[in-house]
């Protein structure tokens, strides 16, 4: 796998969850969510930015950040299944972001040693973030888990409809400037373990993984989401903001 | 949802050598999501580098009908005000 397909399946991971949470923007259940979530929202679309950018720089055809993310169809989107999952309820969105967070926080501890600049550039920003999304996401996961009866069935509920795409996560990339997704699994484990215990929860192994987003397989939600996320830029080809 | 949940103050300091000032309130559940809600909403645009949370409840409140004895008696004596010093500019925040 080359390093612009790499490049782009993070980048597409970012962009895709970003707009997920920031479907909550003016629907949070309280304000202080209500901009807790767009913040998270625009940390991730920041990090896609950058990367969508530096995909369009490798490949050199010309193209920008914008025709990268508005002009891909859905089989072109290379997103792990995790992040396109829709925003449920609370329970399943704040978890969603814990596996997510769990994972990229070690993964760009490892990449700050990369002997690719940009990658190097990305990792010093986005570990902070990243570190945040886990403690803000890892509350609420602890606090609906271990809450009232109705939390702690709902966060129960999104462990089991989640769980299945995790593993997809770890899948190989033998790309020499990224770190190695299979070896962030420990660091993951320890992570969502740790918080689970407080919260009352148990991490499933699940029996059917699923995977094939980075193939472009995806859930049927993706293309709702797409064709929401792309439609001003579809209609007003060349647009500029 | 925001009848059971409580109310908190939050104070930012913005630099170093600086006093935490009053910003706001927000509802929380607890000190750490105060905490969190209070980074979330109040540090948007670089603000501050501490934050402190404090619940409203505990704050003891002067009492606007005694306003008048509390903070008029102070009106007329001006020599209690710094005015017949020169502070130099080296000296920064006093």
């Amino acid at each position: 796998m080359g390093l612009t397909k790499a490049i782009l399946e993070l980048a597409d991971d970012h962009l895709v969850l970003g707009h997920r949470v920031s479907e909550w923007c003016g629907h949070a259940p309280m304000l202080e969510e209500d901009l807790a979530m767009p913040n998270m929202a625009l940390d991730l679309i920041g990090t896609a930015r950058t990367l969508y950018e530096y995909a369009a720089e490798l490949e050199g055809k010309g193209q920008s950040e914008d025709d990268m993310a508005y002009l891909r169809g859905e089989r072109e989107y290379r997103n792990c299944l995790l992040v396109e999952r829709p925003n449920g309820d609370f329970a399943h969105t704040m978890l969603r972001q814990l596996f997510f967070a769990a994972f990229m926080e070690p993964y760009w501890q490892a990449a700050l040693s990369s002997e690719d600049e940009v990658v190097r550039g990305v990792a010093g920003k986005a570990v902070k973030e990243m570190a945040y999304h886990i403690r803000h996401a890892g509350e609420w996961v602890i606090r609906l888990g271990d809450g009232t009866e109705e939390s702690a069935r709902r966060m129960q509920q999104a462990v089991v409809d989640l769980a299945i795409y995790t593993d997809e996560m770890f899948e190989g990339s033998d790309v020499s400037a990224l770190p190695d997704r299979a070896a962030i699994r420990p660091a993951w484990i320890a992570t969502v373990a740790h918080i689970f215990t407080e919260a009352g929860l148990e991490l499933p192994e699940p029996k059917f993984p699923q995977s094939g987003g980075r193939d472009g397989r995806h859930g049927e939600s993706l293309g709702h989401l797409l064709a929401e996320m792309q439609s001003v830029y579809r209609a007003h080809p060349g647009a500029s903001w | 949802m925001s009848n059971e949940v409580p109310l908190w103050e939050v104070f930012i300091r913005p630099r170093n050598g600086l006093a935490h000032k009053h910003v706001g309130s927000l509802h929380a559940t607890d000190e750490v999501m105060a905490l969190h809600a209070a980074r979330d909403v109040y540090t948007r645009r670089g603000e501050g580098n501490s934050i402190w949370v404090v619940p409203s409840v505990a704050i003891t409140a002067s009492d606007p009908d005694q306003a008048a004895e509390n903070f008029e008696p102070t009106g007329d004596k001006i020599y209690r005000h710094p005015t017949f010093y020169k502070i130099p500019d080296e000296v920064g925040h006093m």
